[in-house]
């Protein structure tokens, strides 16, 4: 195994470290969202996937 | 009739202070844009080595981490930001000259779809200034889950899995541009060069995600 496979992996374990109590904060603070909140958000995103297979397709 | 004129003619103090932090936050996000991109111009040319971008993606992460919210209240905080927007561009030299030299046009369709979808998430946020709040809690167990994920596949090598892992950047980072862009317009976030670090962050994990799907897609590869 090469020492850049161990470098990026020790990053990414200190990005997960440093995460874990942000992520714990914002699941206990954040607000809920309404069903009509989260079906605008999923319809938002479904168009961002729909550009992006345009990309794929066009490459 | 003055009543009237009032109303028509007096903005409120908010409203011109979140004018002014968008105003702000835009102008310096175009600035660290394109000190990032003069250096990842230099990373390409000098041919920066993978060993070289990781060492300069770590130092990003530590200004990010350790050094900004520090300095973000003060004019130390722009330096630091254009520190850390520098480091990371360095840090794409690896990436882009890989595609570059596969086929070029990969880079460029990469670097168009990242803007497109940018300013296409920001219009929506700014024209109908809804409140993305709710969505932190998601964002940040699928951004757990998802460098979870890219750690597995580090030593499991999964192709299947690396293209999931793009996929899920890519929709995670458009849910940062809304949930950013939402802070500041509802008063979530009112320090400039902290928004502008947070939008940098989802524009530039965007792009590698949408380079390196449409990579994983090219015939050429």
């Amino acid at each position: 195994m090469d020492w850049l496979k161990i470098g990026s992996a020790l990053f990414l374990i200190a990005m997960l470290v440093f995460l874990f109590p942000r992520m714990r904060h914002a699941v206990k603070h954040a607000p809920k969202g309404s069903n009509q909140d989260w079906l605008s958000f999923v319809a938002i995103i479904a168009v961002v996937g729909l550009f992006v297979m345009l990309l794929i397709m066009m490459v | 009739m003055n009543q009237y004129s009032n109303a028509v003619t007096s903005i409120p103090a908010s409203a011109l202070a979140t004018n002014k932090l968008i105003r702000n936050s835009y102008l310096l996000l175009s600035m660290t844009l394109l000190f990032s991109g003069a250096a990842a111009a230099v990373g390409v040319f000098m041919h920066v080595s993978q060993g070289v971008a990781l060492i300069s993606n770590i130092a990003a992460i530590a200004l990010l981490w350790f050094v900004l919210p520090r300095t973000a209240n003060s004019a130390m905080g722009i330096p630091v930001l254009f520190g850390i927007t520098g480091l990371f561009g360095l840090g794409l030299g690896p990436l882009l000259n890989h595609y570059l030299s596969v086929n070029p046009s990969i880079v460029m369709t990469a670097l168009g779809g990242t803007g497109a979808i940018f300013l296409g998430l920001s219009a929506y946020a700014l024209t109908t200034r809804k409140d993305f709040s709710f969505l932190a809690g998601f964002l940040m167990v699928g951004l757990f889950v998802v460098i979870g994920a890219a750690l597995l596949n580090i030593f499991l090598a999964i192709p299947a899995l690396f293209l999931a892992v793009n996929v899920a950047v890519i929709m995670i980072m458009s849910g940062f541009i809304l949930f950013q862009t939402s802070s500041m317009i509802n008063g979530g976030e009112t320090n400039y060069i902290m928004a502008t670090a947070g939008l940098f962050l989802s524009i530039l994990n965007l792009f590698t995600a949408l380079l390196q799907l449409l990579g994983a897609f090219n015939n050429n590869d």
